[in-house]
């Protein structure tokens, strides 16, 4: 890069090799990371649990923030309504007690769900870096087939073991039936 | 995978009794599926019959506004509500919607847990209808407090008066309920959307559409990583909506329920009240179902087991349902309760006793030729059958309401209940506001789970070897 913030010519964003089969894409990640890639990602129509294994995506965070969220709002529910009705707002109707737990369990249950389906979605999107108005992946020609019928998977160029030719004629060996550079 | 014989090979991969329809017709790969149902809303012309309907319920919806100008002007009055029945069409058309809704939910998050394939293309269409028909109900609520201006005192926040709503009310309780249910149906629908908002983006041909779509999308890209957690996040959704659904209409019930009026005093109130809400939401599953796979050719991907299915699930809920009323009976016989009994020789022998026969034949007595296998694959027949458990549904509703309330404990405070022009005006302006929804619905957004149709297909399935192969 310049002074100028000029490039002069394209960064490389990775190589992708095109699949036409959830097998083949997932046996070439399989193989991918056999021969010491790490910083590579499975493009795929429908969701391919083992291509994310395969890659090296074992564990997601999603579950344990939804569980916190679901935590979080059902201590909120209870604590307000036990709040109010004992020193916010405490009403007496028939000497009933001010803090009758049992009617104050429905709306601790809603609350409970509606945090930790927030949760549940946000964290899935925050994780993910998603809204993402622009992502390198989107410059390769045929990538619209990503969203209908084709597989991709990319060796970025970060990865440390990535070197352009030797990791094209690595991903000739799979079964991909293209592979192609993809400007950053 | 069980061993398919070559015959009878499907596009999915199952073994069908004989005589049983696939979920998906065979002879589709991924391009196929994405095709047809992105041509629905991208390639397909607006049609004369499609402006037609949506003229016809945008006029209905129009009349809703206009009775409700009318009834912030002049006030509740309008309606044909007094004392005693202070809940009249309001409370009748609020229970009657949400319900409707509870299909969406059952189909796309109790289904999706326990791996039910057919659900995936009516999935998408049905959860539409329930965030639709959960505004459908919201409405009401609102309206009938009379100063619907001042329905935010509901919530409870912070505010100079230095009030704070009653938690222990069950009104407050339908708040909480209903607002949720809405919230987490309105992000299951919009997560489950993401996927083939990101198809629609890459198929686009109009700039204009390409960049809404683009937007809506959020830039997914179908990443491995993101794959995993949508799933999880999808799974953990339903996990959550599949209580929460049960929740909602038990809520409901509670309305009722808790009071001590004759005839919603009963325990039975929860269980019934959820299986009703299944039952009436399946019939508009088909009622909408039916005629959009016809005009939308879809009837390969929405099939002849769909509908079965969907009549099944209406027969079994329907005869809970039939259970509830039996049991109704049974209390007030069993209670020995003088008002008990007597609101039971009066709902069935009263002035308002059509509705309760009109209910049991319409409820009960009619569904019952679901148990013949050929009305459950003739597609005619099931919209008829569903049109009259809707209306069957809708009378349940009155019945409880209005039967209970006009005849209580005083024959002194007794009084009888005619709704007015304006009750219809309103119940027929959700409809409108309902299939307005629906209308735009179809032409906007993919009816069918794009990406979830494709994981039906064998193609995309990997072999046996290649997953094992660690």
């Amino acid at each position: 890069m310049t002074e100028h913030g000029f490039v002069p010519y394209p960064v490389l964003h990775g190589v992708v090799a095109e699949f036409t089969t959830p097998d083949g894409l997932v046996s070439a990640c399989k193989k991918a990371r056999a021969a010491g890639y790490r910083r590579m990602d499975a493009y795929t129509p429908f969701p391919i649990e083992e291509a994310a294994e395969a890659i090296g995506f074992e564990k997601t965070q999603v579950p344990l923030l939804t569980l916190c969220g679901g935590i979080l709002g059902g201590l909120s529910g209870y604590l307000l309504q036990y709040w109010v009705n004992t020193s916010a707002y405490p009403m007496n109707i028939g000497g009933r007690p001010l803090h009758s737990w049992p009617p104050f369990i429905i709306i601790t249950f809603e609350m409970t769900i509606l945090f930790a389906g927030i949760t549940a979605v946000v964290s899935m999107l925050t994780l993910s870096g998603l809204p993402q108005p622009y992502h390198p992946i989107f410059n390769h020609p045929r990538f619209t087939a990503a969203s209908r019928d084709r597989f991709f998977l990319c060796i970025e160029a970060a990865d440390p073991k990535f070197d352009l030719a030797e990791t094209t004629l690595f991903l000739q060996t799979t079964d991909a039936i293209d592979v192609a550079e993809v400007a950053d | 995978m069980e061993q398919v014989p070559e015959t009878k090979a499907t596009a999915t991969m199952e073994r069908l009794l004989p005589g049983q329809s696939p979920v998906l017709t065979p002879g589709h790969t991924l391009e196929t599926i994405t095709d047809k149902i992105v041509s629905i809303v991208l390639r397909r012309p607006v049609t004369l019959g499609w402006l037609g309907g949506f003229a016809f319920f945008f006029g209905l919806l129009n009349m809703m506004l206009f009775a409700m100008a009318y009834l912030f002007y002049r006030g509740v009055g309008i309606w044909g509500i007094n004392i005693p029945v202070g809940w009249g069409f309001a409370i009748v058309n609020f229970v009657w919607w949400v319900g409707i809704g509870h299909a969406g939910t059952l189909i796309s998050a109790i289904l999706l847990l326990l791996k039910q394939g057919w659900r995936n293309s009516i999935n998408r269409f049905a959860e539409a209808m329930t965030l639709f028909a959960v505004a459908c109900a919201g409405v009401f609520p609102l309206i009938h407090t009379g100063r619907p201006w001042l329905a935010y005192w509901l919530f409870p926040y912070p505010n100079t008066m230095g009030v704070w709503p009653q938690f222990r009310s069950p009104l407050l309780w339908d708040v909480f309920a209903v607002s949720t249910y809405a919230t987490i149906s309105a992000l299951f629908w919009f997560v489950g959307l993401i996927p083939d908002l990101a198809t629609f983006r890459d198929t686009a041909k109009n700039p204009v559409a390409k960049v809404i779509y683009g937007l809506l999308a959020m830039g997914w890209r179908g990443s491995a990583r993101h794959w995993k957690r949508y799933e999880s996040a999808y799974i953990l959704l339903a996990g959550l909506a599949t209580p929460l659904v049960l929740s909602v209409h038990t809520v409901v019930s509670f309305d009722f329920a808790i009071s001590i009026i004759p005839g919603w005093h009963t325990t039975v109130f929860p269980p019934y009240f959820v299986a009703g809400a299944i039952y009436s939401g399946f019939a508009m599953v088909l009622v909408l179902a039916i005629p959009i796979r016809k005009f939308y050719g879809v009837e390969d991907m929405m099939t002849l087991r769909h509908l079965d299915n969907a009549a099944k699930v209406m027969l079994g809920t329907g005869l809970i349902v039939a259970y509830g009323y039996t049991m109704e009976a049974f209390y007030a016989y069993y209670s020995g309760n003088a008002y008990e009994l007597f609101m039971f020789k009066n709902r069935m022998l009263g002035p308002m006793a059509w509705s309760y026969w009109c209910l049991i034949l319409f409820n009960i007595l009619i569904p019952q030729i679901l148990w013949i296998r050929k009305v459950r694959l003739n597609p005619g027949m099931l919209f008829g059958t569903s049109l009259v458990i809707l209306f069957g549904m809708w009378l349940e509703r009155f019945v409880i309401v209005v039967t209970s309330l006009h005849r209580d404990f005083l024959p002194s405070s007794w009084g009888m209940y005619v709704a007015t022009r304006w009750d219809y005006a309103v119940f027929a302006g959700t409809l409108g506001l309902f299939f307005c929804a629906m209308f735009l619905f179809v032409r906007l957004m993919p009816m069918i789970t794009i990406f979830e149709m494709r994981m039906l297909l064998p193609q995309s399935k990997l072999s046996e070897e290649v997953a094992a192969n660690d």
